[in-house]
């Protein structure tokens, strides 16, 4: 059966499958080889609905390593792979403002 | 302060072990997320952007020294150095990790510090004053009602699974500080024609995507029914509370949609079948517990002592300082003083950890051991003898925490927003540093006088931007972040939803805005001493539309 997130999805451009770790919550993208990785520049890319269903039906099913994985849309230039929009933005680089104290 | 006994910590500590087992079970496989979420979520646990948020409870605001210690000891050995202070006298420690929080929920629970029913469809952490017990005027210390709703309400097995969460504040002066006219349940301690003291009761306040004004039930509930009262109108919501929409399950939409006075009948008949029971309140079991709220041995000491006499004299900073963030205390001799944390271009609410522990220790020095957290995201020491003002006040600027800002238009209510907060859709602590450095001028903000700008970063409105004197809520627009502004809310005995002003501006226009509305109500009063939203209740939002769309 296919769960209501796989019914919503549509990919029109390109996209990564991302979440939390388990053990401390990081942001973790998912690899072209089943891992999970904290560098966004190492997460397997894919730009079609199926690729993207394929990628994110197998982060799913890894019910230990990561939480709530989701598809997230980024933009690929010759300068690498970046978020593709700001709440990813902060999801991979962090809060846009000083930590208090530390400014 | 309230002193725990055998019960409560027994409590605490046998939810820690319970947690610990929970955690470990989750990080082997053996539970699964969607069976942990509900177990994490009693304990305040959330998962946010990057990382795990650990809420803790400070019922009714008050914190010891030794709490505050253990606090800046979390943030420091399982945080980023900081937590947060919120809109519910709760702190949030952004960074925990889930492996580390059994040994952090155990140091806290050491402190009898915990966060149970910060989250979930309980019954969230009572608020209360931040002036509880020490406000010239009050009827009387309203905590001590806190702490009998707190016993009653932790764990009662019947309202563990509410439609949704629920949430209670109580005051006992006349001036609310506690916003209970946008609680779910509001408690307003006053006095009848015959002398007695008891509680009005308003229900069905609430801000978030709909928000209402609440409405008072009872307008005179004595004592002995507290309990039973408050017991009555949880039954009824929770019989009658819609569970089929998450939007539609807060009691105020209940209240609104039966109508206060059916709701009110509906609440009456339940309460009249159990007001006799076991729920009404013994007056010996509310006298001990009464024993258990230990107060400071004050001095006997007379108002405007030679040491601040001098100091206010010979010490422009330290004069500003006084008059803005040191209030009367209803002991002659004494005063309450406001911590602000929000300094120049700094997150709202935040506090190191060094700050913490600086605070703890002037607290016992001070005031007692104690600190109080308000809902504006301010601390206070609550007994300070006005001879130690001065020096009081020359510690607290050496650590950042003697901003001359409170209640003035850089005293910002702000939730984390979209850099922390996974519900979020745009951004509040960035707009709220940014307004803070338009108004870094103390002399403006001044001039402007009592003004609160409230940030929401979502329709949630934990940054209760309804009742801001300004509001401000970010939303998103075809991926951009913009802001929709109202005016003229307040959270007071005087409460009222703020009123759109027009269309959302974008990010980088929002400081401009605030600027716009804050010079209209420059030329707009009509004396010195004429409110903000005095000005906006007189002339509506108009004259502040014009001026802000003039040119947009």
């Amino acid at each position: 059966m296919t769960s209501p997130l796989q019914q919503k999805l549509k990919v029109t451009g390109p996209v990564v499958i991302t979440a939390n770790r388990l053990g401390d919550g990081a942001v973790v993208y998912r690899s072209s080889d089943g891992t999970w990785t904290t560098e966004l520049a190492a997460a397997a890319v894919v730009t079609t609905t199926p690729a993207a269903t394929e990628l994110l039906t197998a982060a799913l099913a890894d019910r230990l390593r990561a939480v709530d994985a989701y598809v997230a849309p980024v933009q690929v230039s010759e300068q690498g792979v970046r978020p593709g929009n700001l709440r990813e933005w902060i999801r991979c680089n962090g809060p846009t403002v000083a930590f208090p104290g530390q400014r | 302060m309230y002193v725990y006994d055998d019960f409560d910590r027994t409590l605490v500590d046998e939810r820690v072990r319970e947690f610990r087992d929970q955690v470990a079970r989750r990080l082997s496989g053996e539970l699964t997320e969607e069976e942990f979420k509900p177990l994490r979520l009693m304990n305040g646990v959330y998962l946010q952007l990057h990382a795990y948020m650990l809420r803790i409870a400070i019922p009714y605001g008050t914190l010891s020294s030794a709490q505050l210690r253990t606090l800046a000891h979390v943030a420091r050995r399982y945080d980023r150095d900081y937590g947060h202070f919120t809109t519910r006298q709760n702190v949030q420690f952004n960074w925990i990790k889930l492996e580390e929080l059994p040994d952090a929920m155990a140091d806290l629970a050491d402190a009898g510090l915990h966060g149970m029913q910060t989250s979930g469809n309980c019954v969230r952490n009572i608020t209360t004053d931040q002036w509880a017990g020490v406000a010239p005027g009050e009827i009387e210390d309203p905590r001590l009602w806190a702490e009998l709703l707190r016993q009653h309400l932790t764990l009662h097995p019947e309202f563990s699974f509410l439609p949704r969460k629920f949430k209670i504040a109580l005051t006992a002066s006349a001036h609310d500080r506690a916003a209970v006219r946008v609680h779910d349940i509001g408690l307003r301690m006053h006095r009848n024609g015959a002398g007695e003291t008891g509680f009005e009761v308003i229900v069905g306040g609430g801000l978030g995507r709909t928000p209402f004004i609440g409405k008072t039930i009872k307008p005179f509930l004595p004592k002995r029914d507290l309990l039973s009262y408050v017991e009555a109108i949880l039954r009824t919501y929770n019989q009658y509370g819609r569970r089929d929409n998450i939007y539609k399950a807060r009691i105020k939409i209940l209240v609104h949609e039966l109508g206060a006075e059916k709701f009110a009948r509906e609440v009456e008949e339940e309460w009249q079948s159990i007001r006799d029971g076991a729920l009404a309140l013994d007056p010996a079991v509310v006298a001990e517990i009464a024993t258990r709220f230990r107060y400071p041995d004050h001095e006997l000491l007379d108002d405007n002592p030679p040491e601040l006499r001098k100091a206010r004299t010979e010490d422009k900073r330290f004069r500003l300082w006084l008059d803005n963030s040191v209030a009367n205390h209803r002991l002659p001799g004494h005063a309450i003083v406001t911590l602000s944390l929000k300094p120049e271009g700094e997150p709202p609410g935040d506090a190191t950890a060094r700050q913490m522990d600086a605070i703890a220790d002037l607290a016992d020095r001070y005031s007692f051991g104690e600190i109080r957290v308000g809902h504006e995201q301010n601390l206070a020491l609550p007994h300070v003898a006005q001879r130690d003002l001065p020096a009081l006040w020359r510690a607290l600027d050496e650590i950042g925490l003697a901003t001359p800002n409170v209640n003035l238009i850089s005293d910002i209510i702000a939730c984390p927003g979209l850099d922390y907060c996974s519900l979020a859709n745009a951004r509040s602590i960035p707009v709220a540093e940014e307004i803070t450095r338009r108004f870094k001028d103390l002399d403006l903000a001044h001039s402007l006088g009592r003004l609160h700008i409230n940030i929401s970063g979502c329709i949630n409105a934990c940054g209760h931007h309804h009742i801001g004197h300004i509001g401000i809520l970010g939303v998103e627009k075809n991926g951009e972040e913009y802001y929709q502004v109202t005016v003229g809310g307040r959270a007071d005995e005087n409460a009222e939803l703020g009123k759109i002003l027009g269309p959302a501006v974008p990010y980088g226009e929002i400081a401009d805005v605030v600027e716009d509305i804050a010079a209209a109500y420059l030329e707009l009063r009509e004396r010195p001493d004429e409110l903000f939203v005095d000005t906006v209740k007189r002339l509506g939002v108009e004259p502040f539309k014009e001026r802000v769309y003039a040119t947009r």
